[in-house]
């Protein structure tokens, strides 16, 4: 197991490599640099001549690229050239918010999803698994921004009943311990505030969750439609067992094995950022953070971020791999 | 041996496959047959002659959905024959078991070999926990699984696949049942384990009394295991005869063929085997006559039609048999028991 989990974190290390390359290589080649963002369109050439001296942006790039390396080993992504403030500050201040936000997703997709997935299954041809079916083919089509403008107007402008944009309210004077604000509030025992910090986090988890909600519901069902004709589920019905018993130990166990490597799929994808639902809402994740920086052409931010999301990604596969082998004996034997 | 009072009596059992927008498929089609304690009844075919239907129709366990099933089956005095869940659930894994084909598919892979057979005992029995385990390891240690408190704990992939079909026998057997199924259970095993297996099941036969239904395509089985055969073909029984009768004196020219396409040793080498014509597809409907003559080399013009009024009936044929067929094998009266298919075994 420490040996498996060793060889994934050295894979990581020619991943962020080819994906640094890439990045740099591919921001540097978009029209308009940080100093046209940064000094407006009327900046004459020797105003951004200045400006790209004093990031060092006038250097070859291999020695940009190479500084940039040097100073990445040691977590030090530079400074954001339009907050001034470090990017690895920035983006411990940013990730908790996304950590935040994928969670309630995640559980408003799971709790949601499993039990519609199974009683989809278990009523198969039922007008209840008609409706999953179609409404979970609706949910993956639905565009993301679309459903977050259309929840957003009827239950935050039209309805008032939730808060609409940011993780907290602006006139809410909460302590900041960790940046999880939900958990500051706990750890602080500031309870309104951390009831707060949930409530703004309905809408756009509701909002963001619906695609792995369409997706957890369809894998379930299929799962479980599968598993109940295993041989092994008629064994277990051979020997006279309780029909919950049958459910629970036999089918619904290996029914959730493919539902969880979806989980972590999904997952995966949403902390790594979700820029639609985090605009829609100015919800100040990472994905809001990465939107700014492309419009500013924030380099240090973009390469930061992203490059350390893909830590994040990477460590959450690593996780999904790891309780797949704890849900699925034949996987720990390997 | 006179039989004692059956345990099983399955009569004019059918069993009809529905589906919407497609004609039924009749799977089982009058099948009667009777198990005794300590008896072995074997049923024999080929694939999709019926015989695994039978088998789970037997136990309850087609699904309700798209499956009609009528006629009468009686377990120690109860029909069960649409008899509530709840109480074929009380009557199977204690007083009737079955035995699967598969080893491997018919044990859950993630759950320890240990909880798939406490779980059993802690249905049906009533015991502690602790108690349930020692009994499964009693249970392991008597089919022959060495170590069996190990092997409590493992999951059935670290299991061989004779140790596997063990392990179900084991199951199957907690709650000494008066009734055991085995639906092919050495189809998937090398011939060694087979024979191993087989001889397991034996034991338990004439040590507990159990009535065993043997459900198999192969012959060596019969041979070995069985008292009484039945043989079907279509869905339907189309010869009963004892073990040795039907050894020796094949009647319906199916059960003539199915001997004949076995291999045998004093052949020579090279002698071509006999296989049956054709394939289970190449049938006609019982209700057109005789389901097996497309592929009959004694078939007749009255064999395809209703020349006879009806479809073609299961009447007695001697002591103890039972035939369907209107041309069967004859044998002349004076060359007694050696025939065309010789002694297997």
């Amino acid at each position: 197991m420490l040996r498996f989990i060793v060889r994934r974190l050295l894979q990581l290390i020619p991943i962020l490599l080819g994906l640094s390359v890439l990045l740099f290589a591919w921001l540097r080649a978009l029209p308009g640099g940080p100093a046209q963002a940064a000094l407006g369109e009327r900046a004459t050439p020797e105003d951004i001549a200045r400006y790209n001296e004093l990031f060092g942006l006038d250097e070859p790039i291999y020695v940009q690229y190479l500084r940039f390396l040097g100073r990445a080993v040691q977590l030090d992504f530079g400074t954001s050239a339009r907050t001034g403030r470090a990017v690895t500050t920035e983006f411990l201040e940013r990730m908790p918010g996304t950590v935040e936000l994928t969670i309630f997703a995640m559980i408003f997709a799971i709790g949601v999803g499993i039990p519609l997935g199974y009683l989809a299954a278990r009523k198969h041809g039922s007008w209840l698994d008609s409706t999953s079916v179609i409404g979970s083919l609706l949910g993956v089509a639905i565009p993301v921004f679309f459903l977050a403008y259309l929840l957003r107007l009827v239950f935050a402008v039209e309805l008032g009943w939730l808060p609409g944009s940011g993780r907290q309210d602006v006139r809410m004077d909460a302590t900041r311990i960790t940046n999880f604000y939900v958990l500051d509030g706990l750890l602080t025992r500031e309870w309104d505030a951390a009831w707060d910090a949930v409530l703004h986090l309905v809408l756009p988890a509701i909002a963001l969750g619906t695609i792995p909600l369409a997706i957890i519901v369809r894998i379930t069902r299929a799962s479980v439609l599968d598993v109940v004709n295993e041989d092994y589920v008629r064994t277990a019905n051979a020997k006279g067992l309780a029909t919950a018993t049958v459910r629970r130990r036999h089918i619904i166990r290996n029914a959730l094995l493919p539902v969880s490597t979806t989980i972590g799929l999904q997952a995966g994808l949403l902390l790594s950022g979700a820029v639609l639902t985090e605009t829609v809402f100015a919800f100040g994740g990472v994905g809001s953070a990465i939107y700014e920086a492309i419009f500013s052409r924030d380099f240090a931010v973009l390469q930061g971020f992203i490059l350390l999301l893909a830590v994040v990604y990477v460590l959450i596969n690593l996780l999904v791999d790891i309780s797949y082998g704890l849900l699925d004996p034949r996987v720990r034997a390997r | 041996m006179i039989p004692a009072e059956p345990v099983l009596e399955v009569e004019d059992l059918a069993v009809r496959f529905t589906r919407r927008g497609e004609q039924p498929t009749r799977a089982v089609d009058g099948v009667s047959f009777s198990v005794a304690p300590g008896e072995t009844v074997g049923l024999v075919g080929e694939s999709g002659c019926g015989k695994s239907v039978t088998s789970l129709a037997v136990m309850g366990l087609l699904p309700r959905r798209g499956v009609e099933v009528s006629g009468s089956v009686r377990f120690q005095g109860q029909e069960l024959v649409g008899a509530p869940d709840s109480q074929l659930r009380r009557l199977r894994g204690a007083d009737m078991a079955m035995v699967f084909q598969d080893p491997l598919s018919s044990l859950n892979p993630t759950v320890p070999i240990g909880t798939q057979v406490t779980e059993v005992l802690l249905e049906h029995r009533d015991m502690s926990k602790k108690e349930a385990v020692d009994e499964a390891a009693a249970l392991l240690d008597k089919v022959g699984i060495p170590d069996p408190r190990r092997r409590l704990k493992e999951y059935p992939h670290q299991l061989s696949g004779g140790m596997r079909q063990r392990a179900l026998i084991a199951m199957a057997l907690a709650c000494s049942p008066r009734l055991l199924i085995a639906d092919e259970p050495t189809t998937a095993l090398d011939v060694t384990i087979q024979a191993q297996i087989l001889e397991l099941l034996r034991e338990l036969v004439v040590d507990t009394g159990t009535a065993l239904v043997m459900i198999t395509h192969d012959l060596g089985v019969v041979a070995g295991l069985c008292d009484r055969v039945h043989v079907m073909y279509a869905g339907k029984i189309i010869e009963t005869a004892d073990r040795h009768d039907l050894f020796a004196r094949p009647r319906q020219p199916y059960t003539g063929g199915l001997l004949a396409s076995v291999p045998r040793l004093d052949g020579g080498r090279g002698a071509p085997l006999t296989p049956i014509r054709g394939s289970a597809r190449d049938t006609i409907p019982w209700a057109e006559g005789c389901a097996f003559a497309p592929r009959c080399d004694n078939a007749q013009d009255d064999c395809l039609t209703e020349v006879a009024g009806s479809t073609v009936s299961l009447e007695p044929d001697g002591p103890g048999r039972e035939l369907r067929c209107r041309h069967p094998i004859q044998y002349p009266p004076s060359t007694g028991g050696a025939t065309a298919s010789g002694v297997l075994r």
